[in-house]
């Protein structure tokens, strides 16, 4: 297991009381793999990463276990944590239009990695850098080496962002949401890059993504998130093949097929994600869940398990 | 799918507690009212604007004629009911002070009314047309801008005399400048929203989207430029004062008092300190007013 | 670059030319005249001094004239200080004057970018506060006030400074008068920067910069400095507007022999060669600042191309 996260519980305190962002989660994650997180905004699918890379907000806070390689991370000093981002394990976020520093040279942001991390001399991490960028398919990297950010497309821009990633050879890369800012077009060619580096260097992904299409061909397993909670968790064909949460459900119905013959109208899921500060006392899917019955009023739902490898927090016994 | 009967009521008074909460005006105050240091001076400032109101009944002694019954100038006695001391002509500091304490206030109040007037005038007709006359009209308040306007405002005061009219006037138009770029700046992003579009396309009249929507968006800014520009403006004429360009004998205002006190402060501080005390209060409170707003209406935060 | 710099002074010349025209036609059309006496002179005397300053001329000619000179850098003579012209006077004040503003400025950029930055890294902690209060104080209290209060304090009641008076310069005579002009620019310098550098630390590319393991001290000095002191870096113009406005008051106060002293002196004179003179020598200074601080900001964010 390379990444084991056990009872990960974030909150932030705000102006109007605290709000419990994560709710005592436990994943892993095996190296290699690529994992799919899936939820709407607000379902915590974020914070619980940005938790684990010690990068919450100021007024937020992790408790729980974080074994990475067998070592607890969560709660280390930002100096400890340092030996460990961008050399261990990287992240890429959503926006790439204002995640790279637009007063920086592209060669410096990349080169400073390497310096500090590794000692490289400036000749040497220029040469890995310029190699990163071939890798991820800049076209005419020496010449674009000393553009500042605004000078790069958003697709390239991204492209930057996972060469940067890279750098080290991380076992674990995160990606939050990298193609959501994009052209549709460009989606599916980063998705698919990311895909081919995470087999080409042996490299464990985690794919946190809103969109169930962008999980689908390219995770191995899937964690579905809802109010701070995981609500499933399966591999992704199974997942496809019979959800076993209402949420789930909804999700992938309301995914368009195109191999969907009778021209029903796309569904979508009633009503809001839920309020973080006024979660109902039992599920919090409660109000958006055409199944819901007496227990889930009351009580939240244990996340159990219900074959070797699929869990669920659901009182169904089954859904129909 | 439906939501299931089970327990509406819980259910659906928290999701309209949700959407109240979050109407802006109703937070803002919320926020505002949480702020200490602006509540606080909102309360000083209130406190400061009754005395002024009052000031004739609040002390025995007139703010324009001497008492020959004591000292030219004479410290603090509470006594003779001189709660400040007198001035070097023997007239009463405290009644003088609130009296001062008017001239600042209206001047701040309607030059700042003045800039807003040209300002709100000027920024929203840039913003509404748009173009190149949005482009000429930005790049003339460019210029001004890099000019040495208080300059101007005492050329203005020595040429045509100290006329406090006048005064109004010029410093309303020196402070409209930032006011014309924020209501331009919030009219275009306003003009550009989904919401007026789509207030457009459902046919509703023109006055219903000027006054519905784009009135209460650019007015957050505003109130928040208009509360800073006060103690601004005060503080322009206290200086012209200072230099002995503000107004004139009897009438006082802060500036001319802590002028007057300035020349004296070795043999009666008194002169110098209750005026520029009063002058600082206000000034700090309209700043924190303005700090409390600006943060209660940023919708960053939320 | 340089073709940019000589477009905009370009665009200064009709500027300059719209200021120094209002400002004529605003001294001449004002009531009463700078020889006014409470005494009413003799009618040949009267004739005489105005022909002395060409003020028997059509207003028109006079215009021409004055245009003429200001062109060949000359400002004409002071009414008040008889054997001086206008130049002598900014000649003698303004090196005086640059000094107190420079010193002012630096400090200002020193103190308040320090201040600021430290603050924002340390939101509320008991340094932002003290920070944020006593600049939100240097704010509040105006230069005219705490120039007699510091005199008070530490020329009178403590005696360590001189109250006023410039000395030939000397280090002792500049201390109050150079506090007293920094100290608001340092508090709006202070707010800036506090205000900037929380909204920089709080963004995206900082949290990039976190994610890559760089160090603290690397994040916060190579990666948001440069673009929290942008705002910094475009307030240095109305900054400068202000200490030159503020000189104004300080010279007065201290005595200091700068321009202000000067301009003051004239205005309350009706002296109005020395006040249109120093009007248009610090608009010209002023939008040749602006145009440096234009240059700088090119320089400090690469997404502005100068061109």
């Amino acid at each position: 297991m390379l990444l084991d996260v056990q009872n990960l519980t974030t909150r932030f305190h705000t102006h109007d009381g605290e709000v419990c962002a994560v709710n005592n989660i436990n994943f892993s994650v095996e190296a290699g793999e690529c994992l799919g997180v899936v939820g709407e905004s607000g379902s915590g699918k974020t914070q619980a990463f940005l938790s684990i890379m010690g990068l919450l907000a100021k007024n937020g806070s992790a408790d729980g276990q974080v074994y990475f390689d067998g070592r607890q991370i969560l709660g280390l000093s930002g100096n400890e944590l340092n030996n460990l981002r961008g050399v261990e394990f990287s992240m890429i976020f959503q926006d790439p239009m204002t995640s790279l520093n637009p007063f920086m040279r592209i060669s410096r942001q990349m080169t400073e990695v390497l310096s500090e991390h590794q000692g490289l001399s400036e000749k040497d991490a220029v040469k890995r850098s310029l190699d990163l960028l071939d890798l991820v398919g800049i076209p005419e990297a020496k010449k674009r080496f000393s553009m500042y950010p605004h000078e790069f497309s958003g697709g390239m821009r991204q492209r930057v962002m996972i060469a940067m990633a890279l750098l080290c050879e991380p076992k674990l890369l995160i990606a939050d949401e990298p193609t959501t800012a994009l052209d549709v077009t460009v989606q599916a060619q980063i998705l698919e890059l990311i895909a081919r580096l995470g087999s080409e260097l042996n490299m464990a992904t985690v794919l946190i993504t809103h969109d169930l299409g962008v999980i689908a061909g390219l995770s191995d397993r899937v964690m579905v998130m809802y109010g701070g909670r995981i609500v499933e968790k399966a591999p992704v064909r199974d997942l496809f093949k019979q959800p076993q949460h209402p949420y789930s459900k909804g999700l992938l119905e309301s995914m368009p097929r195109v191999d969907d013959s009778n021209n029903k109208s796309l569904y979508t899921i009633p009503g809001q994600p839920p309020d973080l500060q006024a979660l109902p006392l039992g599920c919090a899917f409660i109000p958006r869940c055409e199944h819901a019955f007496a227990p889930c009023e009351n009580q939240v739902p244990d996340l159990v398990k219900i074959s070797s490898d699929r869990f669920k927090a659901c009182h169904l016994e089954e859904l129909p | 799918m439906k939501i299931k009967p089970i327990i509406p009521d819980r259910l659906e008074s928290i999701s309209e507690d949700a959407v109240k909460g979050r109407s802006l005006w109703h937070d803002a105050r919320r926020r505002l009212f949480q702020n200490k240091a602006a509540v606080i001076s909102m309360v000083i400032l209130g406190i400061i604007v009754v005395l002024a109101i009052l000031a004739p009944y609040l002390s025995p002694w007139p703010y324009d004629d001497p008492d020959w019954g004591y000292d030219f100038p004479g410290p603090p006695n509470a006594e003779l009911k001189h709660w400040f001391g007198t001035d070097g002509n023997g007239r009463d500091l405290f009644v003088r002070t609130l009296y001062g304490a008017r001239i600042s206030l209206m001047v701040g109040i309607l030059a700042t009314s003045v800039s807003l007037l040209i300002g709100v005038t000027y920024g929203a007709t840039a913003g509404f047309i748009g173009g190149r006359v949005d482009n000429i009209m930005m790049r003339i308040v460019d210029i001004l801008y890099s000019l040495p306007f208080m300059f101007f405002v005492i050329l203005l005061m020595v040429f045509f005399g100290r006329n406090i009219f006048l005064i109004f006037i010029a410093l309303g138009a020196v402070e409209w400048l930032t006011m014309a770029r924020i209501v331009r700046g919030q009219t275009l992003s306003v003009k550009k929203k989904e919401f007026i579009e789509a207030a457009h396309a459902t046919g509703v009249s023109t006055r219903k989207i000027i006054t519905r929507h784009i009135i209460p968006n650019v007015l957050g800014p505003v109130i928040v430029y208009m509360t800073l520009t006060i103690p601004m403006v005060i503080l322009t004429e206290s200086f012209l004062s200072f230099l002995g360009l503000g107004v004139q004998e009897p009438l006082t205002s802060w500036g001319v008092l802590i002028s007057e006190g300035a020349k004296q402060m070795e043999s009666a501080p008194w002169l110098l300190i209750f005026p520029a005390i009063f002058l600082a209060i206000t000034l700090f409170c309209f700043n924190f007013i303005g700090d409390g707003l600006r943060d209660a209406l940023d919708p960053k935060d939320r | 670059m340089l073709s940019y710099a000589l477009r905009r002074l370009g665009s200064a010349i009709p500027t300059l030319f719209i200021i120094i025209t209002v400002a004529f036609f605003m001294m001449r059309l004002a009531p009463g005249g700078p020889f006014d006496r409470e005494k009413q002179l003799p009618p040949e005397i009267e004739a005489n001094i105005l022909k002395a300053y060409n003020l028997d001329k059509p207003i028109h000619l006079q215009y021409l004239d004055y245009m003429k000179n200001i062109l060949r850098g000359d400002f004409g003579p002071s009414y008040k200080y008889l054997d001086f012209t206008v130049n002598d006077l900014i000649l003698t004040g303004f090196p005086v004057s640059m000094r107190l503003g420079l010193y002012a400025i630096t400090i200002a950029i020193v103190i308040g970018v320090t201040a600021g930055t430290i603050a924002a890294l340390k939101q509320n902690s008991l340094f932002d506060y003290l920070v944020m209060g006593v600049a939100m104080t240097g704010i509040a209290i105006p230069n005219f006030v705490m120039a007699p209060l510091l005199a008070l304090v530490f020329g009178v009641y403590l005696s360590i400074l001189p109250v006023a008076g410039w000395g030939g310069g000397a280090f002792k005579y500049q201390i109050l008068p150079v506090i007293t002009l920094a100290l608001p620019q340092v508090a709006y310098i202070a707010r800036l920067t506090r205000g900037s550098m929380v909204e920089i630390m709080n963004s995206n590319f900082i949290r990039t910069a976190r994610a890559k393991g760089l160090s603290e001290k690397i994040v916060v000095v190579r990666h948001a400095l440069r673009g929290g002191l942008l705002p910094v870096v475009s307030y240095l113009g109305p900054a400068t507007a202000a200490v030159i406005t503020g000189s104004v008051v300080i010279e007065s106060i201290f005595d200091v022999p700068g321009i202000g002293r000067y301009f003051v002196n004239g205005a309350l004179n009706r002296d109005y060669p020395v006040v249109m003179g120093v009007v248009i020598f610090y608009a010209i200074l002023i939008i040749v600042l602006n145009l440096i601080v234009d240059l700088v900001y090119g320089f400090f964010d690469p997404r502005v191309k100068v061109e």
